[in-house]
């Protein structure tokens, strides 16, 4: 019997052969078609526990399932694919092979919170989101997000001076992720602004990139917020059962 | 009779954006500070909230980087401090609620605080609130109303509050408290602020859908598609402007309003500027008091066109 609602199962669990006859009777083609068996062998047990690990994804095992999160979600809007429900679903079942199938667009939440607006559970799925983002760098499953790379750009620059400056940020981000500043649309609205800018407003941007501001007397923060940052680096690589330094 | 209105001298609390790319923010604030009688004393030696991009390598870092501003605003005598920038606010409101909630927050906020060598900041004993809520209660709509001198009249105005001013609900305490404070789902302070100068408000359906604006550069074709959607719905609710109260929605929406021309060939007319820019020209101030020539996108000629500025 023909498969009707083929466009429900994935075309990789879709088996057809072109030619094959089976005790004498020809079943080639669709005759012969059948759906991959779905029995799920291998469960990552500690996953919900490694996630639950970071920081962010305490209460993951607090959702019952309602969906609230997706259906709010700004992403999941532009992109049905981004499914935070169902992550965590995954992620609870420790279906981790399914997981990995959404694992380059998992870093895309924009963190607009309408999910932890919505959730009715207190899970929090936005930091849930992040955690899971988190996870998937650490075990080594995607490289590091461009929102990775921005926010370890930024941070970087709080942590030594106590601020940032937007010039700067823009610049390191571009280097660090090997774009080129003179991208069409960033060349049309630098030139407006030259053209429009008061030359001393001009002067002002520019010194700051050179000069940014910074704040006094914070070399003390520095100091305890990087002690901080390394112990929670080694704490989650540890959660995950990783060296405590360095590649996987 | 005596002013009993609040608010009327506060700590000020700028952040990073609003000495770069959002100056124009500043600058109006500040000007319409100035113009309608408050005082704003300028927090010392502040640092950055962490915005968006902190808290993503560590929360608690972040809880940290706005219980030092707190705690400076303690040690300047202030109970009350001001943040126009959505994500500064945002920010300390969490900070605020992390550290009377949070056994954690508290214990990494003493340790820190300790190392650093200044006061530890303990939850309760700052009031947190946005240039919005500034400018509500220290003034309020019957005297933004009598101190108008150029009237918005005729303007079509989409107001648009972004994600950090809302959500999520647990960090704001005080609004959805019923008539007279905000709303979390329908928040409308701008709103009244803007009808007081005299604009006339479109129905806006969008009012705290997200900008994308911690993804703008690392994910730009998202940021694009969401940005594009509030301007496209703005002109569909027939808006001139879309007045906005944070410096990342704001260079958010002009930066992919040109990105979204050059990227999609989507072009969009409306402008975008601060409430701060609107409501002070709306006081009388120029366009160049208030820093519309500071704004990424030039709404020079529209001004003029509407006898404003």
């Amino acid at each position: 019997m023909p498969i009707h609602e083929k466009s429900l199962i994935r075309p990789e669990n879709l088996v057809e052969h072109e030619h094959l006859v089976i005790e004498g009777v020809d079943v080639s083609g669709h005759w012969s078609t059948f759906i991959e068996g779905r029995s799920i062998t291998d469960y990552n047990e500690a996953m919900q526990e490694e996630i639950a690990a970071l920081p962010g994804g305490e209460n993951i095992h607090r959702c019952w399932q309602c969906g609230s999160c997706t259906n709010a979600c700004t992403v999941n809007a532009v992109n049905p694919e981004f499914n935070p429900r169902y992550w965590i679903y995954l992620i609870r079942l420790g279906m981790e092979e399914e997981l990995l199938r959404d694992k380059d667009i998992i870093w895309q939440c924009v963190s607009c919170n309408k999910c932890t607006y919505a959730c009715p559970r207190d899970v929090v799925p936005e930091a849930v989101m992040k955690a899971t983002a988190h996870w998937l760098e650490l075990k080594g499953h995607t490289p590091k997000s461009n929102s990775t790379i921005f926010d370890e750009g930024f941070a970087s620059q709080v942590i030594k001076t106590g601020k940032i400056e937007d010039g700067l940020v823009l610049r390191d981000y571009f280097k660090a992720t090997g774009q080129s500043l003179t991208q069409p649309w960033l060349v049309a609205m630098v030139t407006g602004l030259i053209k429009r800018f008061p030359v001393t407003y001009l002067m002002k941007l520019g010194i700051a990139t050179v000069f940014p501001d910074k704040t006094r007397k914070w070399s003390k923060s520095r100091a305890a917020i990087t002690e901080y940052v390394e112990e929670c680096e080694a704490a989650n690589r540890k959660a995950l059962g990783l060296d405590a330094k360095g590649t996987h | 009779m005596a002013d009993t209105k609040k608010y009327k001298k506060v700590a000020y609390y700028p952040g990073c954006a609003l000495e770069g790319s959002g100056h124009a923010y500043n600058r109006s604030t500040k000007a319409v500070g100035k113009e309608l009688g408050l005082e704003l004393v300028e927090l010392d030696n502040w640092n950055c909230c962490g915005a968006m991009e902190v808290k993503n390598i560590d929360p608690k870092i972040q809880t940290y980087l706005s219980a030092r501003n707190l705690s400076i605003t303690e040690e300047m005598g202030f109970d009350t401090v001001m943040a126009p920038c959505n994500g500064c606010y945002h920010n300390l409101k969490k900070a605020e609620y992390d550290l009377g909630h949070d056994a954690k927050s508290v214990e990494v906020n003493h340790r820190l605080s300790e190392k650093a060598g200044h006061g530890e900041y303990k939850a309760g004993k700052i009031e947190t609130i946005h240039a919005l809520d500034w400018i509500k209660e220290a003034v309020g709509e019957e005297e933004i109303a009598r101190r108008v001198k150029n009237s918005l009249k005729g303007l079509k105005v989409a107001n648009y509050y972004g994600c950090m001013y809302t959500r999520p609900r647990h960090i704001f305490p005080e609004k959805d408290k019923g008539p007279g404070t905000e709303s979390t789902s329908k928040p409308h302070f701008m709103d009244d602020i803007l009808a007081a100068a005299g604009a006339q408000n479109v129905d806006f359906p969008l009012k705290t859908a997200c900008c994308g604006g911690a993804h703008t550069l690392s994910d730009s074709d998202t940021s694009t598609k969401l940005v594009l959607n509030i301007l496209t719905a703005a002109e569909a609710c027939g808006a001139d402007v879309v007045a906005t109260e944070c410096p990342t929605c704001h260079t958010g929406l002009e930066m992919h309003q040109i990105r979204a021309e050059k990227v999609l060939g989507r072009k969009t007319n409306v402008k975008i500027l601060y409430f701060t820019q609107l409501l002070g020209m709306a006081l009388g101030l120029s366009s160049s008091k208030v820093g519309v020539q500071e704004n990424f996108s030039d709404s020079k000629a529209f001004l003029k066109s509407k006898g404003l500025g």
